[in-house]
């Protein structure tokens, strides 16, 4: 389980970055390598050439601009969970992120490397389909804003051109009294979840004015339940109307492996779903954000 | 009497150089000139090899060679040989090193690289091209013997390998008697070995001096040279085996494999030391698991829960090959009884091949299933009856005063069974204390209440440990007043050097620390077996302690001729001999060593031979039978079919304990295996025989997030087959643990009537189950 | 044709400075380069944690990175976590006085991943240790007596 040979380039800055994908037609971009290096050691990816990112300084940065934060592409996942940022204005974070591998992994691992790779379980993506998050992304000819909903071609491909390069995520604030929570089934801690529900919801005084669910490792790629959604604005926080959202995402577009039936992703959702709801109401009523 | 070791809890000797990176594994063996090997292996479950071509492969730079197996040379075109013969085997399957012209399983070598560097050697895999026409695989064993089944090998008759049974007492007269009949069928699957370092093989040819030496990471480095030498058809004087610091064996390190012949003689016709090591994923194709059991089987019992007779039918996947005899299926069988007195069973097994990697044992071999089979239907008498698991297995266990006691089944060599001592009934007692048993009905009616699922299931094993014939141990004091103490016994983690150098320093009467421990290296001690079937405790603690003994008798007698006085008067305490009431009189032990050997023109003392030293290769005069009785508490959310195992207890008896942490991190150990074998680990193949489960996201070992704290609590009753009473502690975590948490997890959905019928239970298989309940 | 790169690395306080090809990782630079070999190689695709090292401190796995890419950086290993006078680490006497280990190959990413979590969680319990240790499988223990080493070195770190 050795890497096949490849000529490695380590760019200080973007522009070098978008120079050489322009340039070398067969080349992996490694960021925190703990997706591509498994992938590079099992010889399942073989590129001619290897750009590192990891001395591209710019990226690895972390801004609160006033109503979104952007998040550089490099910020490692570790570093993301002590942003004090990230604990008062988007605290399902904290949540989700110590489910992605293990605190050894989160050291390396990257916002953007996650978001690139787009494992249809991952955690991190499911967030940005929560919140409806901008990739922003540069090319030769400059800046290109991606919404989080297009992101995502196909299984495990985002959009991205060849010589293109993701450099920030911009996640948008929700008010500062808003629900939240992430809960997800794995087999082991750490694992990849089967399924990952992210649930955000607004109050105006005692009804729903805002709801967001996305649900991780369904289908090919992260998706929100608008149709739930919609059940929940103008609602009391009612298990009942939970329910009836739940029931909504029962009926989820699911995929089948050789471990796990539709079925069973359809159940997960359905009580992970519930869950998540029932959890941000929890939070939303004792105003713990 | 000097300082009590036995039974004392001895930090283990082994530790100081693990646990600061200075082990020596495998790996870690570096040679001036070294070259590294890689494997090329067949992707494909079943095919007929019409050529190789190597020749892109050959001209790589750093490539020094590719080998087929027809580069071997012209007298190694041969099959490797059966281990372990038996009757039972009527088509002899065993591979050649290097695939001839057909390949029975992904993963099986076809050709080798040797090249400067393991990255180079990967590289020029890549580039050899093979000309399959791919065969038909058979991958379910529960169609394979149906008529007109693919065939596993193309030149076989049938799918079957051979059969086997187990049948005594009168078991028609059983099932006429019975009050009820339950029948119940279950699928048992276990793992692989997934020891934490994998295989790997150094091999160094020395013509004119050592022969040739082979470092590799095995549990039986004296088997590996006997196959070795057999196969080569050299002389085992010629051939040295050493098995250096072992990252975890469980089983699969025991055999011997392809690699152990091509390694070799690659390095003999190279001319040079060749380094092959395992990466993980050819560990998950290519090291032998166990693999699919399919049991049905029917129970005959009385109206209060007592079992007169078990009858039924096994189907046993074993692979496609035999590296490893009938071992396996075997003790799939012979526990059968369990630790209960049934007085008639009948239960036949069919061995069947399948395009899938070859079988070995893993941790406890085939006991888990038998003792799983056997517990499972204690499970479903109580459950049918209603009455109490407890109460059930108090009706039938074995009791102490029936010891010994013949179950009527037979070991291998066709001796009876025969449990030597144990008390189990105070074992359950015990287990049923640790875990709070009197009081989980009302933990379980108030968890209930929250909505909560609660379950608590019992298992009870026994298990034969310690098979024959021996484990020897020399014992020889130098010059220095060290000791050297050697054996053939291989360890993988079970410090059998703390435990062996307990034994003798009490015995001889000199401190652990003054010990110079050598093992598992067939050019330092002539004889061994190997560390498998938690055997090593009961055959290498009575050759140390005799051989311990013998040195001392030697030392007393000619200290007391030099000292003039009485051996009677004479002890010995940290290495020195001291006439008891005048502790100004001694000599010490290196001082009486020289007497023995002296110089040239000097005597050795008349009646007695040169050199501190003796040689024991006394054991245990049969199988002592360990037993012990685990309770598991889980939680089962129904939302999502977790299982979430809440609390663990074990009582076990492995008779007298010589290191008691020791023996406890054996016990906790063995149940996550079993933990992992219950809820997690799979190995799954696709129906053209493809293995699926090639990484650890994919295949589900145990980890520390999900595993209970597990409480242990011993009883020693000592086994009457040995000097120091001593049964094997090593399998007896694992062997009853699937059984307990399965029972738990149905004794948790009482209320749905599930009932499960194969194991790892994984979440959505209780779903599934829990839906089809509610349905109904 | 071979890439290769030369790197300066400080690996337990030792400078070295030499010429490494590209698609070496660090693990295989620090076993067969710098002749460490306390750092074992278990799965090379980072489930097993066997390879974990300190990476300026940060316990990360020596298999997912390359060999390049520690250039300029300071890389802790098993070797370096007893003092210069071979006094233990306190994980180090746990282990060893709590039998938390059984082979070994898993422990050297079991000390240095502990080394590190207990320098950031000072004051963990046992569950906590538990969730600390998920990325690092060992196959002998059944973790027990490594977490109770941990909680016992954890103490001793603490000054109690």
């Amino acid at each position: 389980m050795k890497p096949a040979a490849f000529i490695y380039h380590d760019p200080k800055t973007s522009k070098e970055v978008i120079e050489l994908l322009s340039k070398y037609e067969d080349a992996k971009i490694l960021a925190g390598g703990q997706s591509l290096m498994p992938m590079l050691n099992m010889r399942f990816v073989v590129p001619d050439h290897v750009i590192d990112i990891n001395g591209v300084k710019e990226l690895d940065s972390v801004f609160d601009n006033g109503s979104s934060l952007e998040i550089g592409a490099m910020t490692r996942q570790s570093n993301l969970s002590k942003s004090q940022d990230v604990k008062t204005k988007t605290p399902i974070f904290l949540e989700a992120l110590g489910n992605v591998g293990h605190f050894q992994t989160r050291n390396r691992g990257t916002i953007g490397g996650s978001l690139c790779h787009l494992d249809p379980a991952a955690e991190i993506p499911c967030l940005m389909a929560a919140y409806d998050a901008v990739m922003i992304a540069e090319g030769p000819n400059g800046l290109r804003e991606i919404p989080f909903s297009e992101w995502p071609l196909t299984y495990m491909i985002p959009s991205l051109e060849p010589d293109e390069l993701l450099i920030k995520v911009r996640v948008p604030y929700w008010n500062s009294h808003h629900g939240y929570s992430f809960v997800e089934f794995a087999r082991r801690h750490g694992d990849f979840a089967i399924i990952a529900v992210a649930v955000l919801i607004e109050m105006d005084g005692k009804t729903i004015s805002r709801a967001s669910i996305s649900v991780g490792g369904a289908d090919i790629r992260p998706i929100r339940l608008f149709e739930a959604e919609e059940v929940l604005k103008g609602e009391n926080l009612d298990v009942r109307v939970f329910k009836s959202a739940a029931e909504i995402a029962r009926k989820v577009d699911a995929m089948s492996d050789a471990y796990v039936t539709s079925s069973y992703r359809q159940r997960l959702a359905a009580t992970l779903v519930e869950r998540a709801l029932v959890q941000a109401a929890e939070r939303v009523s004792r105003g713990e954000n | 009497m000097g300082v009590r070791y036995i039974g004392a809890e001895v930090q283990r000797m082994e530790d100081p150089k693990l646990i600061t990176g200075h082990g020596r594994y495998v790996d870690d063996i570096v040679f001036d000139g070294m070259l590294h090997a890689a494997f090329l292996r067949s992707s494909q479950a079943h095919a007929k090899i019409h050529s190789i071509d190597a020749s892109k492969a050959s001209a790589l730079s750093g490539v020094k060679r590719v080998f087929t197996l027809a580069d071997l040379g012209p007298n190694y075109e041969r099959r490797m040989n059966q281990l372990y013969p038996a009757p039972v085997i009527e088509q002899n399957k065993t591979q050649y090193p290097l695939a001839k012209d057909e390949v029975c399983y992904v993963g099986e070598a076809i050709a080798v690289v040797v090249a400067d560097s393991r990255a180079i050697a990967e590289d020029a895999l890549a580039l050899i091209v093979v000309d399959y026409e791919t065969l038909p695989a058979v991958i379910d064993v529960r169609t394979a013997l149906e008529d007109g089944a693919q065939l596993a090998h193309s030149d076989a008759t049938s799918n079957l390998m051979g059969k086997m049974r187990s049948k005594f007492g009168d078991i028609k007269d059983a099932f006429s008697k019975a009050d009820h009949v339950f029948s119940a069928g279950f699928m048992q699957h276990r793992g692989g070995c997934h020891s934490m370092e994998t295989r790997g093989v150094i091999a160094r040819d020395d013509p004119w001096g050592d022969g040739l030496t082979l470092w590799t990471s095995a549990q039986s480095p004296y088997l590996i040279r006997r196959a070795l030498a057999n196969w080569l058809g050299e002389p085992e004087e010629r051939i040295r085996v050493i098995a250096p610091d072992v990252g975890g064996g469980f089983g699969p390190k025991a055999g011997f494999y392809p690699e152990e012949i091509v390694i070799p003689l690659v390095a003999r016709i190279m001319e040079c030391p060749v380094k092959w090591i395992e990466d993980r994923q050819e560990h998950f194709i290519s090291t032998t698991t166990q693999r699919d059991q399919y049991w049905d089987l029917e129970v005959a019992c009385a109206s209060d829960g007592k079992i007169l007779g078990l009858k039924g039918k096994v189907t046993h996947e074993n692979g496609a090959y035999i590296p490893y005899g009938i071992l396996l299926p075997n003790s799939s069988l012979t526990p059968l009884p369990g630790a209960y007195s049934i007085p008639a069973i009948d239960v036949g097994l069919d061995i069947v091949f399948t395009n899938t990697v070859p079988n070995s044992p893993v941790r406890g071999a085939g006991r888990p299933c038998g003792i799983y089979a056997v517990e499972r239907m204690v499970q479903v008498v109580s459950r049918r009856l209603g009455i109490d698991p407890a109460i059930v297995r108090r009706r039938n266990f074995v009791r102490p005063e029936q010891m010994p006691y013949e179950t009527g089944a037979k070991l291998r060599g066709g001796d009876p069974v025969i449990y030597d001592s144990g008390d189990y009934e105070a074992l359950l007692d015990k287990a049923l204390e640790l875990s709070d048993y009197n009081s989980f009905k009302a933990r379980q009616t108030e968890a209930r209440k929250e909505g909560r699922y609660l379950g608590i299931g019992i298992s009870s094993c026994i298990e034969d440990t310690g098979m024959g014939p021996y484990e020897g141990t020399t014992v020889r004091v130098e010059a220095s007043g060290k000791i050297v103490v050697k054996t053939g016994a291989a360890s993988q983690g079970q410090g059998h050097h703390t435990m062996i150098s307990m034994i003798v320093a009490e015995n001889l009467g000199v401190t652990p620390e003054d010990i110079i421990f050598e093992s598992a290296d067939t050019g330092k001690f002539p004889h061994g077996i190997g560390a498998i079937g938690s055997r090593i405790a009961a055959n290498v603690a009575p050759s140390a302690f005799d051989a311990a003994s013998k040195v001392r008798e030697k030392a007393l007698k000619l200290a007391a001729e030099i000292l003039e006085t009485a051996e009677a008067d004479l002890d010995i305490e940290a290495g020195i001999v001291r006439v008891n009431g005048a502790p100004d009189v001694s000599i010490s032990l290196g001082e009486l060593a020289i007497k023995l050997t002296p110089p040239s023109s000097t005597r050795v003392p008349k009646g007695f031979d040169p050199i501190l030293e003796a040689t024991s290769f006394e054991g245990s005069s049969g199988s002592p039978i360990a037993s012990g009785t685990n309770v598991a508490e889980v939680e089962v959310d129904i939302g999502t079919g977790e299982v979430k195992v809440l609390r663990y207890s074990v009582a076990h008896d492995c008779g007298v304990m010589i290191n008691p942490t020791i023996v406890h991190g054996q016990i906790v150990g063995g149940v996550v295996h079993g933990i992992g074998n219950a809820l997690f680990e799979r190995m799954i193949y696709d129906d053209q025989g493809q293995p699926l489960t090639m990484n650890y996201g994919e295949y589900l070992l145990p980890l520390a997030s999900e595993m209970p704290r597990i409480d242990v609590a011993h009883i020693e009753t000592p086994s009457p087959l040995n000097s120091l009473g001593v049964k094997g502690a090593g399998e007896g975590g694992t062997i009853p643990a699937a059984a307990a948490i399965i029972a738990a997890i149905e004794n948790a959905l009482e209320e749905f009537s599930v009932e499960i019928d194969y194991y790892p239970v994984d979440p959505q298989y209780l779903t599934g189950l829990l839906e089809a309940s509610v349905a109904s | 044709m071979p890439d290769y790169r030369n790197i300066n690395v400080v690996v337990n306080g030792v400078k070295h400075e030499l010429d490494v090809e590209t698609r070496t990782s660090l693990g295989d630079f620090l076993r067969q380069e710098i002749k460490l070999t306390g750092t074992h190689l278990g799965c090379e695709h980072g489930v097993c944690g066997a390879c974990t090292v300190l990476l300026d401190g940060e316990a990360v796995r020596s298999c997912l990175m390359l060999a390049v890419q520690a250039n300029g950086h300071e890389i802790t290993t098993v070797e370096g976590l007893a003092e210069e006078d071979g006094s233990l680490h306190p994980l180090q006497e746990a282990f060893w006085k709590h039998h938390g280990l059984q082979c070994g190959f898993c422990t050297p990413g079991m000390l240095t991943s502990l080394a590190a979590y207990l320098g950031d969680n000072p004051e963990p319990n046992e569950r906590d240790l538990r969730e600390a240790i998920s990325g690092n499988i060992c196959r002998c223990t059944g973790y027990q007596s490594i977490v109770d080493a941990a909680l016992d070195a954890a103490k001793k770190m603490r000054g109690e």
